[in-house]
């Protein structure tokens, strides 16, 4: 498999004006041009992405993958470094990929297809594609400034991955689109993938990433961090934004002092695997305020999704401060990374969102016999139905 | 030689470009298109009543065509003044009023120039086509010197394109060029005969105590040769100097070549400027 886009050492570096000179005014009084500082968007980095597969770009706000993915569609020209392209590149950045507002649907199809380089005859051949694709059958001869957000995006994109490219690239647009559309939008990157094409694409939505892509690549501050299968390089972003604070995750705020994971045999463990026995032992003092309290302990799955929310009643038996566990026969969750986080409250008053920065992070591997995907081993068991009479 | 290439691919592009020019010009106004022929009717009745009525300029009289008539003298250098001034003031406006498209999509960033300066080049033939009507029925018989016009149009059409390409993504920059240009071509308008025939420039004029070749400076302006050139055809029904029109043939390819340098050069950074 060989590289649909290589990018080897691209630097990019953008001009940040403090004030500039737009009138005339403003420069007979300040003298030339205004003045500037250099800001480095992206800094040396290298990356391939392997053809027919998905890519997918993460990293905070202002990381530098619009950059990128702008430098990958020639949009942008790097400082250094080069980026190598092989095959038709179709680019959708943003909302309205280059509509002109006053002009209607059908006008701008045929305007941003050749824009996006296809000929009057293959746009009047695939015209009905596009239109149909993107749902607006009856909306096509309206002016796109009366178009919603989400019509905008959808025709935007039925026009791109109707260019046919071999690389698509795709900058965060598709979360506009409703729920039926993200559904057309997902079986037609599958048919894209399955044709062979690569995409590249910048988002947010770190469960598509995880869904979709291959591979991904971590930005942050214009530094490559980290580069490889999309699901490893999610969860690293994800471990970095969800930091445990320092001192190994053992303090939890609200009343509970301490979360920790004990073994079969009590003895205090680092990691499990999916099906051990496993003991969470929580630490905690209830404050005088309390009344009836009530322990909650949250386990979070990396991605954001609560999986489980045990919680029991304890009592200020000799003093405020007490001890309990939860024991685990057979631990239930799939290979992953977990935050446990605890907090007492009184029964029947509302738990807040547990603050992530102070949870017990427990990485768990996979199990002897366990599934490799999905979140829980639901511990069933197969049988072959052998009287069942066929319809 | 590759963006010659590349630009020779986006034939169709520009084509489409143009379109949108065009279309969105008039989109939504009553009138239409009627305005592209209601604002020079205007210009030439302004101009008429004020210079050919008011202030009584003498036409001269077509040699060979015997034409005398202000006001056809007035349009045949109006219309190529009037493309020259409309494309060269609306050049710094294409790249940031289409800035949108240069941020999100790429192709050969040089299409917008080339289809703005196109899209009213149009125009300028439309209104030509009405002036030839014109001076048919008044008696000149200007048919065969279409070709002649059509190589003219050319001509001055270079010479644009290569102001609109420096003009255009200079202001990108630097943003004042947009109020220069439209300053320069107010005081242009008078030091080109177009409401005046060039013969009311004194041919030498004693400044200071100093001689001056008053008409020769007065020529190194191209557009005065140039709209000569058109006068030539159009009213005088005569091909025009050779000097002259080698001059501005000069003009225009150097003003071409420079402008495309410029905008190879200023051109990688338009995405993150505009
Ligand atoms: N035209 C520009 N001029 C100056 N600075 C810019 C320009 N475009 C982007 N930047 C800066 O470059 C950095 C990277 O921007 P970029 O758009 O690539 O971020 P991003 O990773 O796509 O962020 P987001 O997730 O918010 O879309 C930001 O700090 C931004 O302020
Ligand atoms: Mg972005």
């Amino acid at each position: 498999m060989s590289a649909a886009v290589g990018v080897t050492d691209v630097s990019k570096r953008y001009r940040l004006y403090h004030e500039r000179n737009q009138s005339l005014k403003a420069s007979v009084m300040r003298g030339r041009r205004a003045k500037y500082e250099e800001f480095w968007a992206l800094r040396d980095v290298s990356l391939e992405v392997p053809e027919g597969t998905a890519f997918g770009l993460i990293g905070e706000n202002g990381s530098g993958k619009s950059t990128l993915l702008k430098c990958m569609a020639r949009i942008l020209r790097p400082d250094s470094g080069r980026i190598a392209t092989e095959g038709k590149v179709s680019a959708l950045l943003e909302l309205g990929a280059g509509f002109h507002p006053e002009l209607s649907g059908r006008e701008n199809v045929y305007l941003n297809g050749s824009i996006l380089g296809l000929g009057k005859r293959e746009l009047r051949s695939r015209f009905d594609d596009i239109v149909g694709f993107a749902g607006l059958e009856q909306f096509i001869d309206a002016p796109v400034k009366n178009y919603s957000s989400g019509m905008y995006v959808r025709l935007g994109f039925s026009v791109a991955i109707n260019v046919d490219p071999d690389i698509l690239l795709i900058d965060e647009v598709l979360a506009v689109g409703d729920a039926e559309f993200q559904r057309r939008c997902g079986d037609k990157f599958a048919e894209l993938r399955s044709q062979g094409k690569t995409i590249v694409i910048v988002t947010h939505a770190l469960s598509t990433v995880k869904e979709m892509c291959d591979g991904a690549a971590l930005l942050e501050h214009g530094h490559l961090i980290e580069v490889g299968d999309a699901h490893d390089v999610v969860d690293r972003y994800l471990g970095d934004v969800f930091a445990p604070a320092d001192g190994a995750g053992a303090t939890t705020a609200s009343n509970v002092e301490r979360v920790e994971l004990l073994d079969a045999a009590g003895r205090p463990a680092s990691g499990l695997r999916t099906g051990d026995p496993v003991t969470l032992r929580f630490h905690y003092a209830i404050p005088d305020t309390l009344h009836e309290p009530v322990l909650s302990a949250s386990i979070h799955h990396l991605d954001g999704l609560e999986v489980a929310r045990p919680s029991v009643r304890v009592e200020a038996a000799g003093g405020p401060r007490g001890c309990v566990d939860l024991h685990i026969e057979r631990f239930p969750l799939l290979s992953g990374t977990y935050d446990v986080t605890a907090a007492l409250t009184s029964a029947g008053a509302p738990i807040g969102v547990p603050d992530r920065a102070h949870a017990l992070r427990i990485t768990v591997d996979r199990g002897a016999d366990a599934d490799s995907h999905g979140v829980v081993a639901l511990d069933g068991r197969w049988e072959t139905v052998t009287n069942e009479v066929a319809p | 030689m590759t963006r010659l290439a590349e630009l020779a691919e986006s034939r169709e592009l520009l084509a489409n470009l143009t379109l949108r020019e065009l279309r969105g010009r008039y989109k939504r106004s009553v009138l239409g298109w009627g305005w592209s022929l209601l604002n020079p009717l205007t210009a030439i009745a302004t101009y008429w009543v004020v210079f050919g009525v008011f202030l009584k300029v003498e036409p001269p009289v077509g040699h060979p065509s015997g034409l005398h008539n202000y006001a056809l003298f007035l349009v045949c250098a109006l219309l190529p003044w009037t493309f020259f001034q409309s494309a060269v003031e609306s050049s710094p406006e294409t790249l940031i009023s289409n800035g949108n498209l240069i941020k999100k999509v790429y192709f050969p960033r040089e299409i917008l120039v080339i289809s703005a300066s196109t899209s009213i080049l149009v125009t300028f033939l439309v209104e030509s086509t009405v002036l030839l009507v014109l001076l048919l029925i008044a008696g000149n018989m200007v048919l065969p010197w279409i070709p002649v016009l059509i190589l003219l149009i050319a001509i001055e059409y270079l010479l644009v394109l290569g102001l609109a390409l420096i003009l255009s993504v200079c202001n990108v920059y630097f943003r004042d060029v947009k109020h220069f240009v439209s300053l320069a071509l107010r005081i242009l308008f008078y030091a080109v005969p177009v409401v005046y025939p060039v013969t009311l420039v004194p041919e030498h004029k004693t400044i200071l105590g100093i001689d001056l070749p008053l008409r020769t400076l007065y020529q190194i302006n191209p557009l005065v040769p140039l709209v000569d050139c058109f006068r030539s055809v159009l009213y005088d029904l005569r091909f025009p100097d050779l000097g002259q029109l080698a001059y501005v043939t000069g003009w225009a390819v150097a003003l071409l070549a420079l402008g495309w340098w410029v905008f190879s050069r200023l051109e990688p950074r338009l995405a993150e400027e505009v």
